[in-house]
């Protein structure tokens, strides 16, 4: 069946083992998105710091409620922002992004995205694509939310 | 006549459709927007193909013609809904518009000084927390503009409304008492009559939300206590695009009109305007007039195949659906569990399972239902749950696909039970 290209054990595996999931200290910036489709939600909390004169992604914690897409992405994209320059992390989620929009078509840079790849057939079902980003939009609000704090 | 679901299905043409690569469609999502017979399709069609023109304003045959397919159809309405004439009748776009008209004429009424329609603080309008967010949204937004207070009924856990504070909730501060009929989430009929009973003798207004009871049972506005009544032509088989507000006369008389612009006049000078008698007042601009005459054409369809026939067909699918998903592990229907005083949306929360990856799987069998929080998201939190899966059932659906909803359940739960 299609749903079993859907849904790669990958994203099954963070669906049903998140990691980083739970709010913690210290943050920065904490943010609360809805997808007003179907009323899933997640809170996010960012705490950057500064490596080499570059603010860095030092924490990325939540905590959601929703379908096994947005709770997996959520759980991917802590791997992927977490230790990385916000320039480097922001890059990332861009290229998710552009992977969400390319209707079944993209090609992922597999080195980039790591496990978020696993996320490619979501892209053909345009209902689902919010549930994916959920977790990135709401990362990226907090993130920007931080670094205007800071400076 | 019988009542023969082979044949009413030969009259949609989708329903032979296969979807996500050969899947025969199993369409439970009339709820959402029902399927339309080629009746109604060919009755579009042929108004656009012979009688197209503007209405009420063109001095040729055609217009001649296209007014009297528009005003047709506004007699059928009537007479749907037992309306005293077709002057009760007013077509908007859908029932969201419907109910805005009421809320935006009681704004400019309030604006325009005291009266019937005006509000201001110490004023009650009463909702109920088992409204759609189009029997919400449009009152908040009234009680910003005139001080107003909101109130509402609650709902208890079996999915009934829940009236025993009625004497609390509705005073002589209530000036209107908003509630749906049939919930679009639960399935439940409400007690509207008692209610507008209530309302009544406080003199407050009644408007019934009968989006999802219209095109599933026969409806009568009077037998109902209703002062205002909307509904929405595409969920009873018609096409997108319209929607109906009833009213009592008398109150359209009184009350002012929602949107301006032409045809909803009667002279205008650089300074002042007077305005048509009613529905017109309330029609400004070109309306959409195959649409109307598509509603006609879709009323003339289940008259034809009987309300009283639809209302029996689908109370015995309720009642096997409820008895198949009652059989599902771990699935809590929210809602009336019997086919008593409900109707045929079916909504449900699947332990372990998110109602978004239910959709999936069974969209993936061909089985269209919706995930979400169905435009009812205050309901959902009294329910304490997020969101649900609703399957809902119309005229052409049979017990088979009630049968292939319930095993595309089972089937996902086994997948997200093993993956």
């Amino acid at each position: 069946m299609e749903y079993e290209s859907l849904y790669q054990d990958i994203i099954l595996d963070h669906y049903r083992n998140p990691h980083h999931r739970g709010l913690r200290e210290p943050y920065d910036a904490e943010v609360h998105h809805v997808n007003p489709l179907c009323g899933d939600e997640v809170t996010v909390r960012v705490s950057l710091k500064e490596v080499g004169g570059e603010p860095a992604v030092a924490d990325v914690s939540y905590d959601a409620l929703g379908c096994s897409i947005s709770q997996a992405s959520a759980s991917v994209m802590t791997d992927l922002v977490i230790g990385k320059s916000v320039d480097d992390a922001m890059a990332v989620c861009e290229e998710f992004l552009g992977l969400m929009r390319s209707k079944g078509a993209g090609e992922p840079d597999e080195d980039m995205l790591e496990d978020a790849v696993a996320f490619s057939g979501v892209s053909k079902y345009p209902a689902r694509i919010k549930c994916a980003l959920l977790g990135w939009m709401a990362w990226k609000d907090a993130t920007a939310r931080a670094l205007e704090e800071a400076s | 006549m019988t009542f023969d679901v082979a044949r009413i299905r030969k009259d949609f043409p989708i329903l032979d459709r296969q979807i996500r690569g050969g899947q025969p469609l199993i369409y439970l999502d009339s709820a959402n927007t029902s399927q339309k017979p080629r009746q109604v399709l060919d009755a579009m069609t042929e108004f656009y193909e012979r009688h197209n023109a503007n209405i009420h304003r063109a001095s040729h045959q055609l217009g001649e013609e296209a007014t009297e397919a528009y005003e047709g159809a506004r007699i059928k309405v009537g007479e749907f809904i037992g309306a005293r004439d077709e002057t009760e009748v007013v077509f908007t776009k859908n029932i969201s518009e419907a109910i805005n008209l009421v809320a935006y004429s009681m704004s400019n009424a309030t604006a325009a000084g005291p009266g019937r329609f005006a509000l201001g603080p110490g004023d009650e309008i009463v909702i109920t927390e088992m409204e759609h967010h189009s029997n919400i949204v449009p009152w908040q937004l009234l009680c910003q503009r005139t001080g107003a207070t909101l109130r509402w009924f609650g709902v208890t856990p079996d999915g009934t409304l829940d009236t025993s504070n009625i004497g609390d909730l509705i005073t002589e501060r209530t000036k209107l008492v908003a509630l749906v009929h049939q919930s679009n989430v639960l399935g439940t009929i409400n007690p509207v009559r008692m209610i507008a009973d209530a309302a009544h003798a406080v003199g407050a207004l009644v408007l019934v939300d009968a989006a999802q009871s219209v095109p599933h049972m026969a409806v009568d506005v009077a037998s109902l206590g209703a002062d205002f009544l909307g509904f929405t032509g595409h969920k009873l088989c018609g096409p997108t695009g319209i929607g109906v507000l009833w009213a009592r006369r008398e109150l359209l008389d009184e009350m002012p009109p929602f949107l301006g612009g032409g045809e909803m006049i009667e002279s205008v000078w650089m300074d002042r305007s007077t305005f048509a008698p009613p529905p017109h007042k309330f029609e400004a601009g070109t309306m959409p007039i195959a649409q109307a005459v598509g509603l006609g054409a879709a009323i003339d369809y289940l008259t034809e195949v009987g309300l009283d026939a639809i209302r029996a067909h689908e109370l015995q699918l309720i009642e096997h659906a409820l008895g198949a998903l009652a059989a599902v592990d771990g699935l809590r229907i929210m809602g009336p569990g019997s086919p008593v005083d409900r109707g045929s949306a079916i909504s449900f929360t699947v332990e372990g399972v998110h109602p978004h990856d239910i959709s999936q799987v069974l969209d993936d069998l061909g089985i269209a239902v919706r995930a979400g929080h169905h435009c009812a998201w205050p309901l959902h939190r009294a329910f304490g749950v997020q969101a649900s899966t609703r399957a809902s059932f119309y005229l052409y659906n049979t017990h088979e696909e009630a049968d292939a909803l319930t095993e595309g359940i089972r089937q996902a739960q086994r997948f997200f039970a093993l993956a």
